[in-house]
């Protein structure tokens, strides 16, 4: 019997079983951020045990509220800045140089294929874009492998979802997870690993598979996987070419991360997306999913672009080819939050910066604070947000707010008209 | 990153599929630093008719019983820990998200999962009046009751997370071991 990628990367890094079906796995990578870390970090001092066990395997990055906002969000940010500098972490990122962090890491080559990688984040599912094992944990988690290096977790149960056909012009990586997810509901893979599989994924950038990944945890996903190949050798080529010399070194050894074509799964389920419309959330859950046409009309008052979902450079180009020339529609405010320093930059020089800026929108620095209501971008009382974000829970974006999750170029039609559009029919 | 803690109590019902921890502890919370801290803030954004977070149902409850997908969305430990220090150390649903059923473990808590069967026979409860809920770890087993009717249940808690109760929480067994 085969084995799924997931079975082989916990077979490699199995380090205890203290009971059957405990799996205890040693970890590659223990990303850290501003908001769950401080909590650890005090801990760990108070029972002195202020260690890391392997400070090239953690990364730190301030990103949720960035610069700090006010006294206590300066504080947690010195709380992390502080424990980084005292154990002399070589990758930290504070600001002028932080950016989401499913953005930032995956950008500066800290994802490989085959590692296993927690954070105190449900939205690191994101880094198995790379053929990698990355979980979402919560602090007593996270403290234990800054501490230790390990995190335990079940045995691994995979649904393999095949996305086939081709997608149509329009429709992108977020309207399939949406649609998905919409099949799956809120709980259909918990417990479990969503493996992206078929033509659409092979064919689609690293950015869009992560885009896929990312919202893995929407249906209750522990990880969302890709099989790595050459788009991710291409992706991680500067990271890599002094390990491997050549790209078809790379994928060969990559190759022991992929799934068996015997492997077996806990559901196959195939989609065929060759007439998937954009898809739009209502209501209140992530898994409320309908075609946008269904929605057309509803009022919106602001429009958010960015988050570890949609804040890349792909999905820049995607909003703002549907936004060149055109302007934000009037009592919308658009805000667009370019996901690292280094998208910022891209965007500037391929000219879409301007182009967000010449239609009305407001560009802020590398952060994601609005999708959960934290900073930039809070909504107040009965206001609507057209978001690229992953989350549309109550009160997520502001009390009393209601969030619609869509794709860019669908959020950058919604600023347009100021009511929920199809960017097909503009 | 915790104590050992004491089981059972009296229980409020949130009759609600789905609660996510956006609902549980809502994020402008998260700025603090300090468990305590988030103490009055529980279930604040809660969506279900005739729940009052400030209410003294909530106050007086060490037991919350709820439905399918319990704390789901964000990975934020400040869920269970809103709970912890608002006295609750023992959820029973009918499932949970699994970020937070080992987050409550991790913190030696209890996140008890019975079959829905189970739980419409508690909630039933709710119209009697006070349900008291005393939970044996060890046994495996749960008593509720509300006036004067009692309900007995067995509960699965895989080896592990009775591993982490024992110990009173994951940092505790981790570091014992590794």
């Amino acid at each position: 019997m085969g084995k799924t990628i997931a079975e082989k990367i916990f077979a490699a890094h199995l380090r205890d079983e203290p009971f059957a079906g405990t799996r205890v796995l040693s970890l590659d990578r223990v990303l850290c951020h501003e908001i769950t870390t401080p909590v650890a970090i005090a801990d760990l001092v108070w029972r002195g045990k202020d260690r890391v066990f392997d400070r090239d395997k953690i990364k730190a990055v301030i990103d949720h509220v960035t610069p700090s906002k006010d006294s206590k969000t300066a504080t947690q940010a010195k709380i992390l800045r502080d424990w980084a500098r005292r154990h002399e972490l070589p990758d930290f990122f504070d600001v002028g140089h932080n950016g989401v962090c499913h953005a930032l890491f995956p950008e500066k080559g800290y994802i490989r294929p085959g590692f296993t990688v927690i954070m105190g984040d449900s939205h690191t599912c994101t880094h198995g874009a790379f053929g990698a094992f990355a979980a979402g944990v919560g602090t007593t988690d996270l403290e234990v492998g800054i501490l230790k290096g390990v995190c335990a977790f079940r045995e691994p149960a995979t649904i393999r979802i095949n996305i086939n056909g081709s997608l149509p012009q329009g429709v992108v990586a977020k309207d399939v997870i949406l649609h998905v997810i919409g099949h799956l509901g809120v709980n259909g893979a918990t417990d479990r690993i969503l493996e992206f599989r078929g033509p659409v994924v092979d064919a689609m950038s690293m950015e869009a598979r992560m885009t896929l990944c990312n919202m893995a945890i929407e249906a209750g996903g522990t990880c969302g996987v890709c099989m790595p190949d050459m788009t991710t050798v291409d992706y991680l080529w500067p990271f890599i070419e002094a390990e491997f010399g050549s790209k078809e070194a790379a994928l060969a050894d990559y190759g022991k991360w992929v799934s068996d074509a015997d492997a077996s799964y806990d559901k196959v389920l195939d989609f065929d997306v060759s007439n998937l419309a954009p898809q739009v959330t209502f209501d209140f859950k992530p898994d409320c999913v309908k075609p946008v046409a269904e929605l057309v009309g509803t009022r919106i008052d602001q429009v958010y672009i960015g988050t570890c979902t949609n804040g890349r450079i792909e999905d820049l180009r995607e909003a703002a080819a549907v936004l060149k020339g055109k302007k934000v529609a009037d009592r919308v405010r658009g805000i667009v939050s370019p996901a690292t320093p280094k998208i910022f930059s891209d965007a500037m020089a391929e000219g879409i910066i301007q182009i967000f800026m010449d239609a009305g929108f407001c560009v802020t620095n590398p952060t994601c604070g609005a999708c959960l209501g934290m900073s930039s971008g809070v909504l107040a009382e009965g206001e609507v947000c057209a978001s690229t974000s992953n989350r549309n829970f109550n009160g997520r974006m502001g009390k009393g707010g209601m969030v619609h999750l869509m794709s860019p170029a669908t959020a950058a039609a919604c600023a347009i008209t100021g009511v929920i559009t199809d960017a097909r029919t503009l | 990153m915790s104590s050992k803690k004491s089981f059972g109590g009296s229980a409020i019902v949130l009759d609600r599929a789905d609660i996510n921890t956006d609902e549980i502890i809502p994020a402008k919370y998260l700025t603090e630093v300090t468990k305590e801290a988030l103490t009055p803030y529980i279930l604040e954004d809660l969506k279900l008719d005739g729940f009052d977070p400030r209410g003294d149902k909530l106050k007086n409850a060490s037991v919350v019983v709820t439905r399918a997908n319990f704390g789901c969305g964000s990975s934020r430990e400040h869920a269970p820990w809103v709970f912890e220090v608002n006295g609750v150390h023992t959820v029973i649903a009918e499932s949970y998200a699994r970020i937070f059923r080992q987050n409550m473990f991790n913190c030696g808590m209890l996140a008890i999962e019975l079959p829905k069967d189970d739980i419409d026979q508690i909630i039933a409860l709710d119209g009697e009046g006070v349900i008291n809920i005393a939970v044996d770890v060890e046994a495996q087993k749960i008593t509720a009751t509300a006036n004067g009717k009692t309900l007995d249940f067995d509960f699965e808690v895989s080896p592990f997370d009775k591993a982490l109760v024992a110990a009173g929480g994951w940092v505790e067994f981790a570091d014992a071991r590794y």
